[in-house]
């Protein structure tokens, strides 16, 4: 089924324990000054808790926000249980401290996307249209 | 002569955006009295610094914030970092511990040992400082939430080891304001969380009196996003919200107010920065004498320890960031710090590796013996721009201080979201500033190559979490069952009522009671925070 759809829906996500918040917070204003629906979790978010607000959200990405260092359990973790419920056209992508050698193993495991600190907000608007254009 | 020369830019901002103008002359800094206003170094107002002698007398501590791992693991980063020249330890603890949460805790998954190092009980701290005389190196720990846990494992361990506690020193972080406003690491509402900081003051004063029981710190703030000036503002009004908490429980200023301890960032802008760090001190001097008619001379010197800006370092051409971090740390030195961190270059991509941690140490050292920097105090005292944007700091604080009051102190500000909300609008314009290219950051948004080779990052081991959550679970086979109930029963019944909670956490942690165990007694009589949203 297509769903017709005006502006891009995206659910920002702080997942794991970690408190650093000004890069998805930064993220998701300039995401909804760029016209899009945001949706902030806050923070220390379980995997369950972030698909959970993603399917009842009904978004089209999930943008995931990491600095702990634990990216390499908690976004496959989302992955497998976005797969779990069916949710396999929402892309995911992320950002945060993680280093070269896991963002091509996280790519393989199907999350679009990983920036890194430096990245534009400007970059990841253009990712995302690009990416959910239909 | 010609004076209207085209200029570079239309108008001149420091990094926070407070304008710069083109000269600077004795005209800015004429109502300056400087016996009142800037005086000498040890001295009442403390601009020119903390100390008399300065680094005349002693350089600063040098202290690289370490931990990841195991207790294993920190231990010979420890040792490491002190056969190198380090002068002092500082523990990077990892998420679920400075949450309070055990290792086996599922909410710790994927984190144990990550960003620090995991230490569920006392065992844990005797393996982490195993071989490292406790009377002579001092130890600055950043735990906030569960901050009297850890320091009372120190304190037993010190113990074990035949240390009297008079002879040990050091400080841990133990602020939770700015945890609400910007690392957001917390556990507890603000009540109860002031309530153990207050029982932490006093404890130290009768017990502990070489240890800095609080590092109010603008670090995280700033790398929230902050101004220099936010920075500043909310840093010394976390402070003042401390000290009126230490009053309220019936301790004298002057018994308490000499072992607060202040903790600041030292960003890219190297005069912004050295005028905050001077300003700091006059703030705070004059803020306990006159708003807290302190007596003691000691209670109004502001002393802190320093790192450089994390936030400021890029993850492209990190190689650039070895010479960001000597140009903050040279602001900081300048500034007349007591300790600093010098950030390694890899940090924006992962733990640094033993090879970055040593170029940072070594920039330390470059600067502490090679660029004549430590020879005199306080050098830029006197320059017309450093006086000037001095000043200008301290009137830009006392506008938010004003802004603070009326809103009925720093933990309602926090409650009402006001801090928070300063911060990201700063953070957010900064950002966007950047992306219109009005601000530079090499090898970012100019000079940037297209194709860069990764260097080289630590990789923690994924069998650390199973090598801990295994040790946890020996610890608690092993110990004395019925004496850990007990000693956490009688935590509780301290925690339902008034007394100072120390004395019961010390005993709840001799018996090997882990870090998780103990806050969830906390949790269950204080309930846990909830944080206002705003962006």
């Amino acid at each position: 089924m297509t769903r017709k759809r005006k502006r891009i829906r995206v659910l920002i996500a702080k997942p794991g324990l970690d408190g650093h918040d000004r890069g998805a917070k930064i993220i998701a204003r300039a995401l909804r000054d760029a016209g899009m629906e945001v949706i902030y979790t806050g923070l220390h978010q379980t995997p369950e808790m972030i698909v959970i607000a993603a399917l009842q959200e009904d978004v089209n990405a999930i943008g995931l926000s990491i600095l702990s260092g634990a990216h390499n359990y908690i976004f496959p973790r989302v992955m497998e249980l976005l797969k779990e419920k069916g949710m396999k056209d929402v892309l995911v992508f992320g950002g945060g401290i993680i280093p070269q050698d896991d963002i091509l193993s996280l790519k393989k495991i199907g999350i679009k996307k990983i920036f890194t600190p430096g990245a534009s907000t400007d970059e990841i608007i253009k990712f995302l249209e690009k990416s959910l254009k239909k | 002569m010609k004076t209207t020369t085209k200029e570079r830019l239309e108008k001149f901002t420091t990094v926070s955006n407070m304008p710069v103008k083109r000269l600077y002359t004795p005209s800015d800094i004429k109502d300056q009295d400087y016996l009142k206003d800037i005086g000498l170094p040890g001295q009442y107002p403390f601009v020119r610094g903390a100390h008399p002698a300065m680094y005349r007398e002693r350089l600063w501590t040098m202290r690289q914030f370490a931990g990841y791992g195991t207790a294993e693991d920190t231990n010979q980063r420890f040792k490491y970092l002190l056969e190198e020249g380090q002068t002092g330890l500082s523990v990077a603890f990892d998420i679920p511990t400075l949450m309070g949460y055990d290792s086996d805790h599922p909410r710790s998954k994927g984190e144990v040992g990550r960003c620090g190092v995991a230490i569920d009980t006392m065992a844990d701290m005797e393996i982490l400082f195993k071989d490292i005389p406790l009377d002579k190196v001092t130890t600055s720990m950043t735990i906030n939430a569960p901050a009297a846990i850890l320091f009372a494992m120190y304190i037993a361990v010190a113990e074990k080891e035949g240390v009297d506690t008079d002879k040990i020193g050091g400080t841990i972080q133990n602020d939770i304001l700015k945890e609400y406003i910007a690392q957001k690491e917390w556990i507890f509402p603000p009540g109860p969380s002031i309530r153990i900081i207050t029982d932490i003051f006093k404890y130290c004063a009768e017990n502990v009196p070489g240890w800095n029981t609080i590092s109010i710190s603008g670090y995280h703030i700033r790398e929230a996003g902050a101004s220099a000036v936010q920075e500043l503002a909310f840093t010394l009004a976390n402070g003042i919200a401390y000290v009126e908490a230490g009053i309220e429980a019936g301790l004298d200023v002057d018994i308490f107010a000499p072992r607060l301890s202040f903790f600041f960032n030292s960003h890219m802008d190297f005069f912004e920065e050295i005028a905050k760090l001077r300003a700091a001190r006059r703030i705070w001097a004059r803020v306990m004498k006159e708003r807290f008619r302190a007596r003691d001379p000691i209670s109004m010197r502001l002393r802190f320890h320093t790192q450089t800006a994390g936030c400021s370092l890029t993850a492209r051409q990190p190689e650039n960031n070895i010479v960001r971090v000597a140009i903050q740390a040279l602001a900081a030195v300048i500034g007349g710090t007591q300790s600093l961190h010098t950030n390694s270059m890899d940090e924006v991509l992962a733990l640094p590796t033993e090879k970055a941690v040593t170029i940072a140490l070594r920039t330390q050292q470059v600067i502490a013996y090679e660029s004549g920097i430590t020879d005199t105090i306080d050098p830029f005292a006197g320059s017309y721009f450093v006086e000037a944007l001095t000043n200008k700091m301290e009137e830009e604080t006392y506008k938010y201080f004003e802004k603070i009051d009326e809103l009925g102190g720093m933990v309602a500000a926090i409650e009402k979201g006001f801090p928070q909300k300063e911060i990201i609008e700063s953070a957010y314009s900064y950002q966007k500033a950047v992306e219109r290219g009005e601000r530079i950051i090499v090898g970012v948004n100019k000079y940037a190559e297209e194709e860069e080779l990764p260097i080289k990052t630590l990789k923690i081991d994924y069998e650390v979490e199973k090598r801990q959550v295994a040790r946890l679970k020996e610890i608690k086979k092993e110990r004395n069952k019925r004496v850990v109930t007990s000693v956490l029963n009688r935590l509780q019944n301290a925690a339902e009522g008034r007394d100072n909670l120390m004395p019961y956490i010390l005993n709840a942690v001799r018996a090997y009671a882990t870090c998780g165990e103990i806050c969830n007694v906390l949790r269950k009589v204080f309930g846990e925070y909830r944080e206002p949203v705003v962006y």
